[in-house]
């Protein structure tokens, strides 16, 4: 990365245009204008409000920094600390909680279900979401404010509650969808939550949660392409997948991008769904995702540095990917320093 | 004689289809909602054996919340509280400090405002759940597991509303007003509290809202934190419930608990009900900031 790139952060820029320094706008430049001594008079006190202002600043942002070291930064530091010194575990110390959380023998398991539930789940949601953003851009703007609040409905439900309302959608016997899972050849929840099964339908259980509100965001971003543009295009004789794949969706691809990675890093800490199912259907296990056994490495095993080892992972992970969304995609970049 | 299919002659044949699978989507999300309204109207029978979507009687209501509370002795009214308490305690705390963060972010030049700002996009786009077996080590070497604070303080940091916060000072607070303010001798705080707070409301309304939600709907991290059952939120109740009893679980013992399917149903509504009422009645500024905390440039 380059070090303008890395100076190009979000900071003060009003309407995308370039920050200014008040202080640095107002200071009179080189060349013809007052004297030094009135130059002096007129810094002073300049320099007295921008004290009081940088002290205003540092008090108003304190609180936020002690919950952020505490609870942001402190348990990553502490994660590193019991990854090597496994606090309150009988393993020993060293490095061997990361030998031991990546050789366990369910480490694997859980990498691949996670990375199978991905491969599903992340192409649902985009193309997913976009076709159904670029179709409700479509319709009128009355019916497609009404679909766009329906679709968001489902998001309001998540946890335990989503869990416990899939779980009756799916099961035949109990389910408003029971005829069409009969003549998928499901008659009995059993058959429904099988291993084989549990893939698609945490990726149903986590788009239907999920796509409402992204249908919002990239409706939002699809309405900001210049509509002369679309009216160009579709002078021009494009149809509506030209019009899409030509003109709207490489005006809104930092957008796609911001839904891919967001996606990305929450489907990766799945977990409320395999706890539960497993708990329900006893179905799956209990270090299905990796999330889950990190869980199970601390409680069950009492293996802290392991655990520690396995959150560091997906830390990385995560955090490998919102560098990528802020420095590469500079997504988040309203001014060049 | 064949026509060719022009690009507006395709477009009208496609908007019918269109309109019929966006309306079924939209029907189908409406049904997950429609059984979980209905359910607790009906005996356990008529839910087995009756057609989903039908209704049983207002009086099923009443039979399955009484069953309901009667659980654990009552545990269902703490699970309230608590989920009242941590939601209200991590919004309050979380609200502040982020409306103070954004504020000092926007309109002072602290040193290492971009680092703090990098800091707070990884913080934003990294999930709390990454965070929450490291934040139960760290909360159980100070003991200070199985309590509200446990909860409360970790759910208080949030980074979105800093980053919201900041946008919205830094778009509709201009520089020029705030220096002028201050060459007439306002003093900073003066300057937060008569001219960005009245502006804020919106801002502390939207904050509110998130803050609310999430951890309204908070499992994780309680699940870790927290032992004892009385000291569940509804999150956490509702998966004991789900996991624990035999209303959806037949292989659980316990079945002499009145617990069957429409008194989860009823805890299932508990649950959801706050959330559906207070997004349905924010929908409009919610979208706005969905749309200004992801893709401001």
């Amino acid at each position: 990365m380059s070090s303008s790139r890395s100076k190009a952060l979000v900071t003060a820029a009003p309407h995308g245009g370039a920050a200014t320094d008040p202080v640095a706008a107002t200071m009179p430049g080189p060349g013809p204008g007052p004297s030094a001594a009135s130059r002096l008079s007129a810094s002073a006190p300049r320099a007295r409000r921008r004290g009081q202002g940088q002290a205003f600043g540092w008090l108003c942002v304190t609180p936020y920094l002690v919950l952020l070291g505490l609870f942001g930064i402190g348990p990553l530091a502490y994660a590193c600390y019991a990854s090597i010194a496994n606090p309150g575990g009988s393993q020993p110390s060293g490095l061997g909680g990361y030998s031991r959380a990546f050789s366990d023998f369910r480490f694997l398991p859980a990498v691949a279900d996670v990375a199978e539930f991905m491969a599903i789940y992340l192409p649902m949601m985009v193309v997913g979401v976009i076709l159904l953003a670029l179709a409700v851009q479509e319709v009128g703007p009355r019916l497609g404010a009404t679909m766009r609040l329906m679709y968001v409905l489902p998001g309001a439900v998540v946890g335990s509650a989503s869990v416990l309302l899939w779980y009756v959608m799916l099961e035949p016997t109990l389910s408003p969808f029971g005829s069409q899972l009969r003549a998928m050849g499901f008659t009995t929840g059993a058959e429904v939550f099988q291993s084989s099964n549990l893939i698609w339908i945490f990726a149903l259980m986590a788009f239907a949660t999920g796509f409402g509100q992204w249908v919002v965001i990239i409706f939002g971003a699809l309405q900001g392409v210049p509509e002369d543009q679309i009216e160009a295009a579709r002078l021009d004789g494009c149809t509506w997948w030209q019009t899409a794949r030509y003109v709207k969706l490489p005006a809104i691809s930092k957008y796609v991008l911001y839904m891919v990675i967001m996606t990305f890093t929450a489907g990766l800490q799945i977990f409320v769904e395999p706890q539960l199912l497993y708990g329900l259907e006893n179905v799956g296990s209990q270090w299905w995702s990796l999330n889950q056994l990190g869980l199970y490495y601390a409680f069950n095993n009492g293996d802290f540095a392991a655990a520690s080892a396995l959150s560091l992972l997906l830390l990385v992970v995560c955090a490998a990917a919102a560098g990528l969304l802020i420095f590469k995609a500079r997504f988040f970049d309203t001014e060049v320093a | 004689m064949a026509f060719p299919i022009t690009a507006s002659r395709a477009r009208r044949l496609w908007s019918a289809p269109r309109v019929v699978l966006l309306g079924v989507l939209a029907l189908l999300c409406l049904v997950p909602m429609l059984w979980l309204v209905l359910a607790p109207s009906k005996t356990e029978s008529q839910i087995d054996n009756g057609s989903p979507l039908s209704f049983g009687s207002l009086g099923g209501y009443h039979t399955a919340w009484r069953h309901l509370i009667s659980y654990d002795g009552g545990v269902l009214y703490h699970w309230i509280a608590n989920t009242a308490e941590y939601s209200l305690g991590a919004m309050a705390l979380g609200v502040t400090t982020a409306l103070l963060a954004g504020y000092a972010l926007a309109a002072t030049r602290i040193a290492g405002r971009r680092i703090i700002l990098v800091a707070t996009l990884m913080a934003m786009i990294v999930p709390t759940a990454a965070l929450v077996l490291p934040l139960f080590m760290e909360v159980n070497a100070v003991r200070l597991t199985n309590t509200a604070v446990s909860v409360i303080l970790p759910a208080s940091l949030f980074p979105f509303g800093v980053y919201l916060s900041f946008i919205h000072f830094s778009t509709r607070l201009p520089r020029e007003v705030l220096e002028a303010a201050r060459i007439d001798g306002c003093s900073e705080a003066a300057l937060f509290t008569r001219i960005a707070l009245p502006l804020a409301k919106p801002l502390i309304a939207l904050l509110s809202y998130f803050a609310f939600v999430g951890n309204w709907n908070n499992y994780f991290l309680p699940f870790v934190m927290l032992s004892d059952e009385s000291k569940y939120n509804l999150q956490v109740g509702l998966g004991a419930l789900i996991s624990g009893t035999p209303a959806l679980n037949p292989s659980v013992g316990g079945s002499q608990l009145p617990i069957h399917r429409p008194e989860v149903a009823v805890a299932g509504l508990v649950t959801t009900i706050p959330v559906v009422l207070v997004f349905l009645f924010s929908q409009r500024f919610l979208v706005k900031g969905m749309l200004d905390g992801a893709l401001k440039s």
